[in-house]
């Protein structure tokens, strides 16, 4: 995404890069004008504070010149009141560290909600910098009745205005025509900065002057919101669209997880008949292929869960969620911004974390990233997948609906239930403090571009394969190392493993994990899943696949678990798995947004304390109870 | 002329804004008001409560719909009465509902 300055600088004659700002009010469409002039990859959503990052991609002009463009996190203002707000403002202010000052801004509104956009345009324009307005989604503006006087608009401003229609491709050969008058000119001086209320009467007056007719937000938002946003109706549609997904994720993955199982299981056979030594056969077949083989066929569910969560974003509809789990979020002292972090970790609690930057309260902002990891993300997955489909009976209840699809959404609602528990507690110690407003803009209903899902899907489907090929795989062969060596000796009796560093490995840590139902396999599966939490699976995946005969080799990971678990312990394991502290990349993102090693050790320490005791608790009363 | 507060005000009723209160505090809630487009003269109306207790509200400031809780609505004071001025944002063929 982000293009190294080098790339830039080497295509630009004139020596350092000139670099054109993109500017604007959340939900302007700026992301999507964005990649629609510069083609770059890169997510588009609907909700405010999606973008966190510098991003910025290579333009050629119209004149042959090089620029960058570079699309800063939307704002309401040059006051900032969050992270990425605070690198907007210190972008076009020239106060960035390691950036130089923009030639220009590509100003971006949105056509119908000119008047507020309006004014931060004039705050923008009071630093002097030469601009360009599109007037995004004048397509929809046009729809809703709006009529403008563009060129009054732009005699007024003082800069081109441009009609543009982001997703549609409309009005950026104009754009690009006038960026390079716009870079040519000398920036002016900085007039001092004006206050809100002033900037508010100036830009209602240009409204006013250059509105030929006023248009209403659309019918078909308004109509959508009457169902979507009632108090009753609202939360309905809400736990449906929920509960789909999460059924979802199990039914349709189906067929396609069958095939990456045969195609894994062809590798197999396709290396028993090509290698001839017994222990590069034994390293690929049961170290890298079952390994990353038993985490690569969940790609699947994953993809849809993706799915799901980015159509909601581009759809408008995640700012709906927020009003109506707004009540719920401040009764345990959260926000209904949280909301769209927290709903993101259910993919990953990496870019949950990261999303959090749009939480400018920093106590709130804390607490956010301190629950993020109890969202089930999908890399536990896997594991839920796995003991589910070995332990519990896939029979349909009345209406249709999969007991084990229900056990699943079961161990969401726990994890959500405890996110909330864990977030009061915070919010009456550690993190107290004043609650932040809430105030959100809801956009206007937008239907999802397949083209976005398509690319946002890639993304995240090649940074889990990345994982499953790096990472999962490195641990996966160190496992089969330490599952393989020391060879047992010559008159041993007990399978091989028992005699390998993973025995014994196992074994010290079965001492801590006993009392909590987990076998030695457990134990030991649980270290490299500190990883990645899916390389828990792979691990079990590797630990019984070494442990017998040839024909149980090739007998599945749930069949195995099936006879070597009692069902108590599975059970345990699940509520293990519902806490989950160990993911290093979780609490190494943690350590970066916290700036320090107090608040990942703190979340480390509080997720196993929670994890030990629950999985204690699971296994003892499912023991009391089966007998 | 009675001014009330936003939060106060009945579901579909359209009113104007006619002041903002400052607000001393860290959370600068009057600026921020301002920043999303809420201004004296802007008409206002109440469109949906949210679940739970009917806080927040989502309210259509001009055409703009924006989500805000009771605490930030109670800074907004609103009046039914007709705003004398002719405004952008009152559109002639709206009928009250």
């Amino acid at each position: 995404m982000t293009h190294p300055p080098s790339v830039s600088r080497a295509a630009n004659t004139a020596g350092s890069p000139i670099t054109i700002a993109v500017v604007g009010n959340p939900n302007a469409g700026k992301t999507s004008l964005f990649n629609a002039l510069t083609g770059a990859r890169q997510k588009v959503a609907n909700y405010p504070g999606v973008t966190v990052e510098r991003v910025s991609a290579h333009l050629q002009l119209p004149d042959g010149r090089e620029a960058e463009l570079m699309d800063l996190p939307g704002t309401y203002s040059l006051t900032p009141r969050s992270p990425d707000e605070e690198v907007t403002r210190n972008v076009v202010m020239g106060t960035q560290a390691g950036e130089q000052k923009p030639a220009a801004i590509l100003s971006v509104i949105d056509a119908t909600n000119l008047r507020n956009h309006l004014r931060f345009v004039l705050e923008l324009k009071r630093l002097g910098l030469p601009m360009v307005l599109a007037l995004n989604m004048s397509d929809l503006a046009e729809r809703d009745g709006y009529k403008f006087d563009l060129a009054k608009l732009s005699e007024l401003l003082g800069m081109p205005v441009i009609p543009t229609v982001a997703v549609r491709k409309r009005g950026l050969d104009a754009i690009l025509a006038a960026l390079p008058d716009a870079i040519d000119q000398t920036p002016t001086a900085a007039l001092s900065a004006l206050d809100v209320r002033s900037l508010n009467r100036e830009a209602q007056s240009i409204a006013r002057t250059v509105t030929l007719a006023e248009g209403h937000l659309s019918t078909l938002t308004r109509a959508i919101d009457r169902v979507v946003l009632h108090p009753v109706a609202g939360v309905i549609v809400l736990a449906s669209i929920l509960f789909v997904m999460f059924q979802a994720v199990f039914a349709w993955a189906e067929g396609p997880m069958t095939w990456i199982e045969d195609g894994i299981a062809w590798l197999q056979e396709l290396a028993e008949a090509t290698i001839a030594n017994d222990w590069l056969l034994s390293l690929v077949n049961d170290g890298v292929l079952a390994g990353v083989g038993s985490v690569v066929v969940f790609l699947p569910q994953i993809l849809i869960l993706f799915a799901f969560i980015i159509t909601l974003e581009q759809s408008g509809y995640m700012t709906r969620a927020a009003f109506l789990m707004d009540r719920l979020m401040a009764k345990v002292g959260l926000n209904g911004r949280a909301f769209i972090p927290l709903l993101s970790s259910f993919a990953c609690a990496i870019p949950g974390i990261m999303a959090t930057r749009s939480i400018d309260n920093p106590r709130d902002r804390l607490t956010t990233i301190l629950i993020a990891p109890l969202m089930t993300c999908a890399a536990r997955l896997p594991v839920y997948t796995v003991i589910i489909a070995a332990f519990i009976p896939d029979t349909t209840l009345t209406g249709g609906i999969g007991l084990q699809g229900l056990v699943m959404f079961g161990l969401y609602l726990f994890g959500i239930v405890a996110a909330l528990v864990v977030a009061a507690v915070l919010r009456r110690t550690l993190t107290r403090g004043l609650a932040q407003p809430f105030l959100l803009e809801m956009p206007k209903y937008q239907m999802p571009r397949l083209r976005d899902l398509l690319i946002g899907l890639g993304q995240r489907g090649m940074a889990f394969l990345k994982r499953a090929g790096t990472i999962i795989m490195a641990s996966t062969v160190l496992l089969w190392v330490f599952a393989t060596y020391p060879k047992p000796p010559e008159d041993a009796t007990a399978p091989d493993i028992e005699y390998s560093i993973a025995g014994y490995l196992g074994r010290g840590l079965e001492v801590i994990f006993k009392p909590i139902g987990f076998n030695y396999e457990i134990s030991l599966a649980l270290v490299p899943g500190m990883a990645a939490r899916e390389v828990a699976v792979s691990a079990l995946g590797t630990v019984y696949a070494l442990q017998g005969d040839e024909d149980e080799v090739t007998t599945s990971l749930v069949e195995r678990l099936r006879t070597a678990w009692p069902l108590p312990t599975a059970l345990a394991f699940l509520a293990w798995f519902v806490f989950a502290p160990q993911c290093l990349s979780t609490l190494a993102v943690t350590k970066r947004e916290t700036n320090g090693w107090r608040w990942p050790l703190f979340m480390f320490g509080y997720l196993f304390a929670l994890a030990y005791v629950f999985a204690g608790a699971t296994f003892w009363i499912a023991t009391a109870i089966l007998g | 002329m009675d001014a009330i507060d936003l939060s106060e005000l009945a579901p579909k009723r359209r009113a104007h804004i006619v002041a903002i209160d400052q607000d001393p505090g860290p959370n600068h809630l009057d600026l921020r008001l301002c920043e999303m487009g809420f201004a004296e003269g802007m008409s206002v109306e109440v469109l949906h409560r949210a679940p739970f207790g009917g806080d927040p509200i989502a309210v259509l400031l001009g055409e703009t719909l924006i989500a805000m809780r009771l605490d930030e609505a109670r800074r907004v004071k609103v009046s039914l009465e007709d705003y004398p001025i002719p405004s952008a944002n009152r559109p002639e063929n709206k009928v009250a509902q």
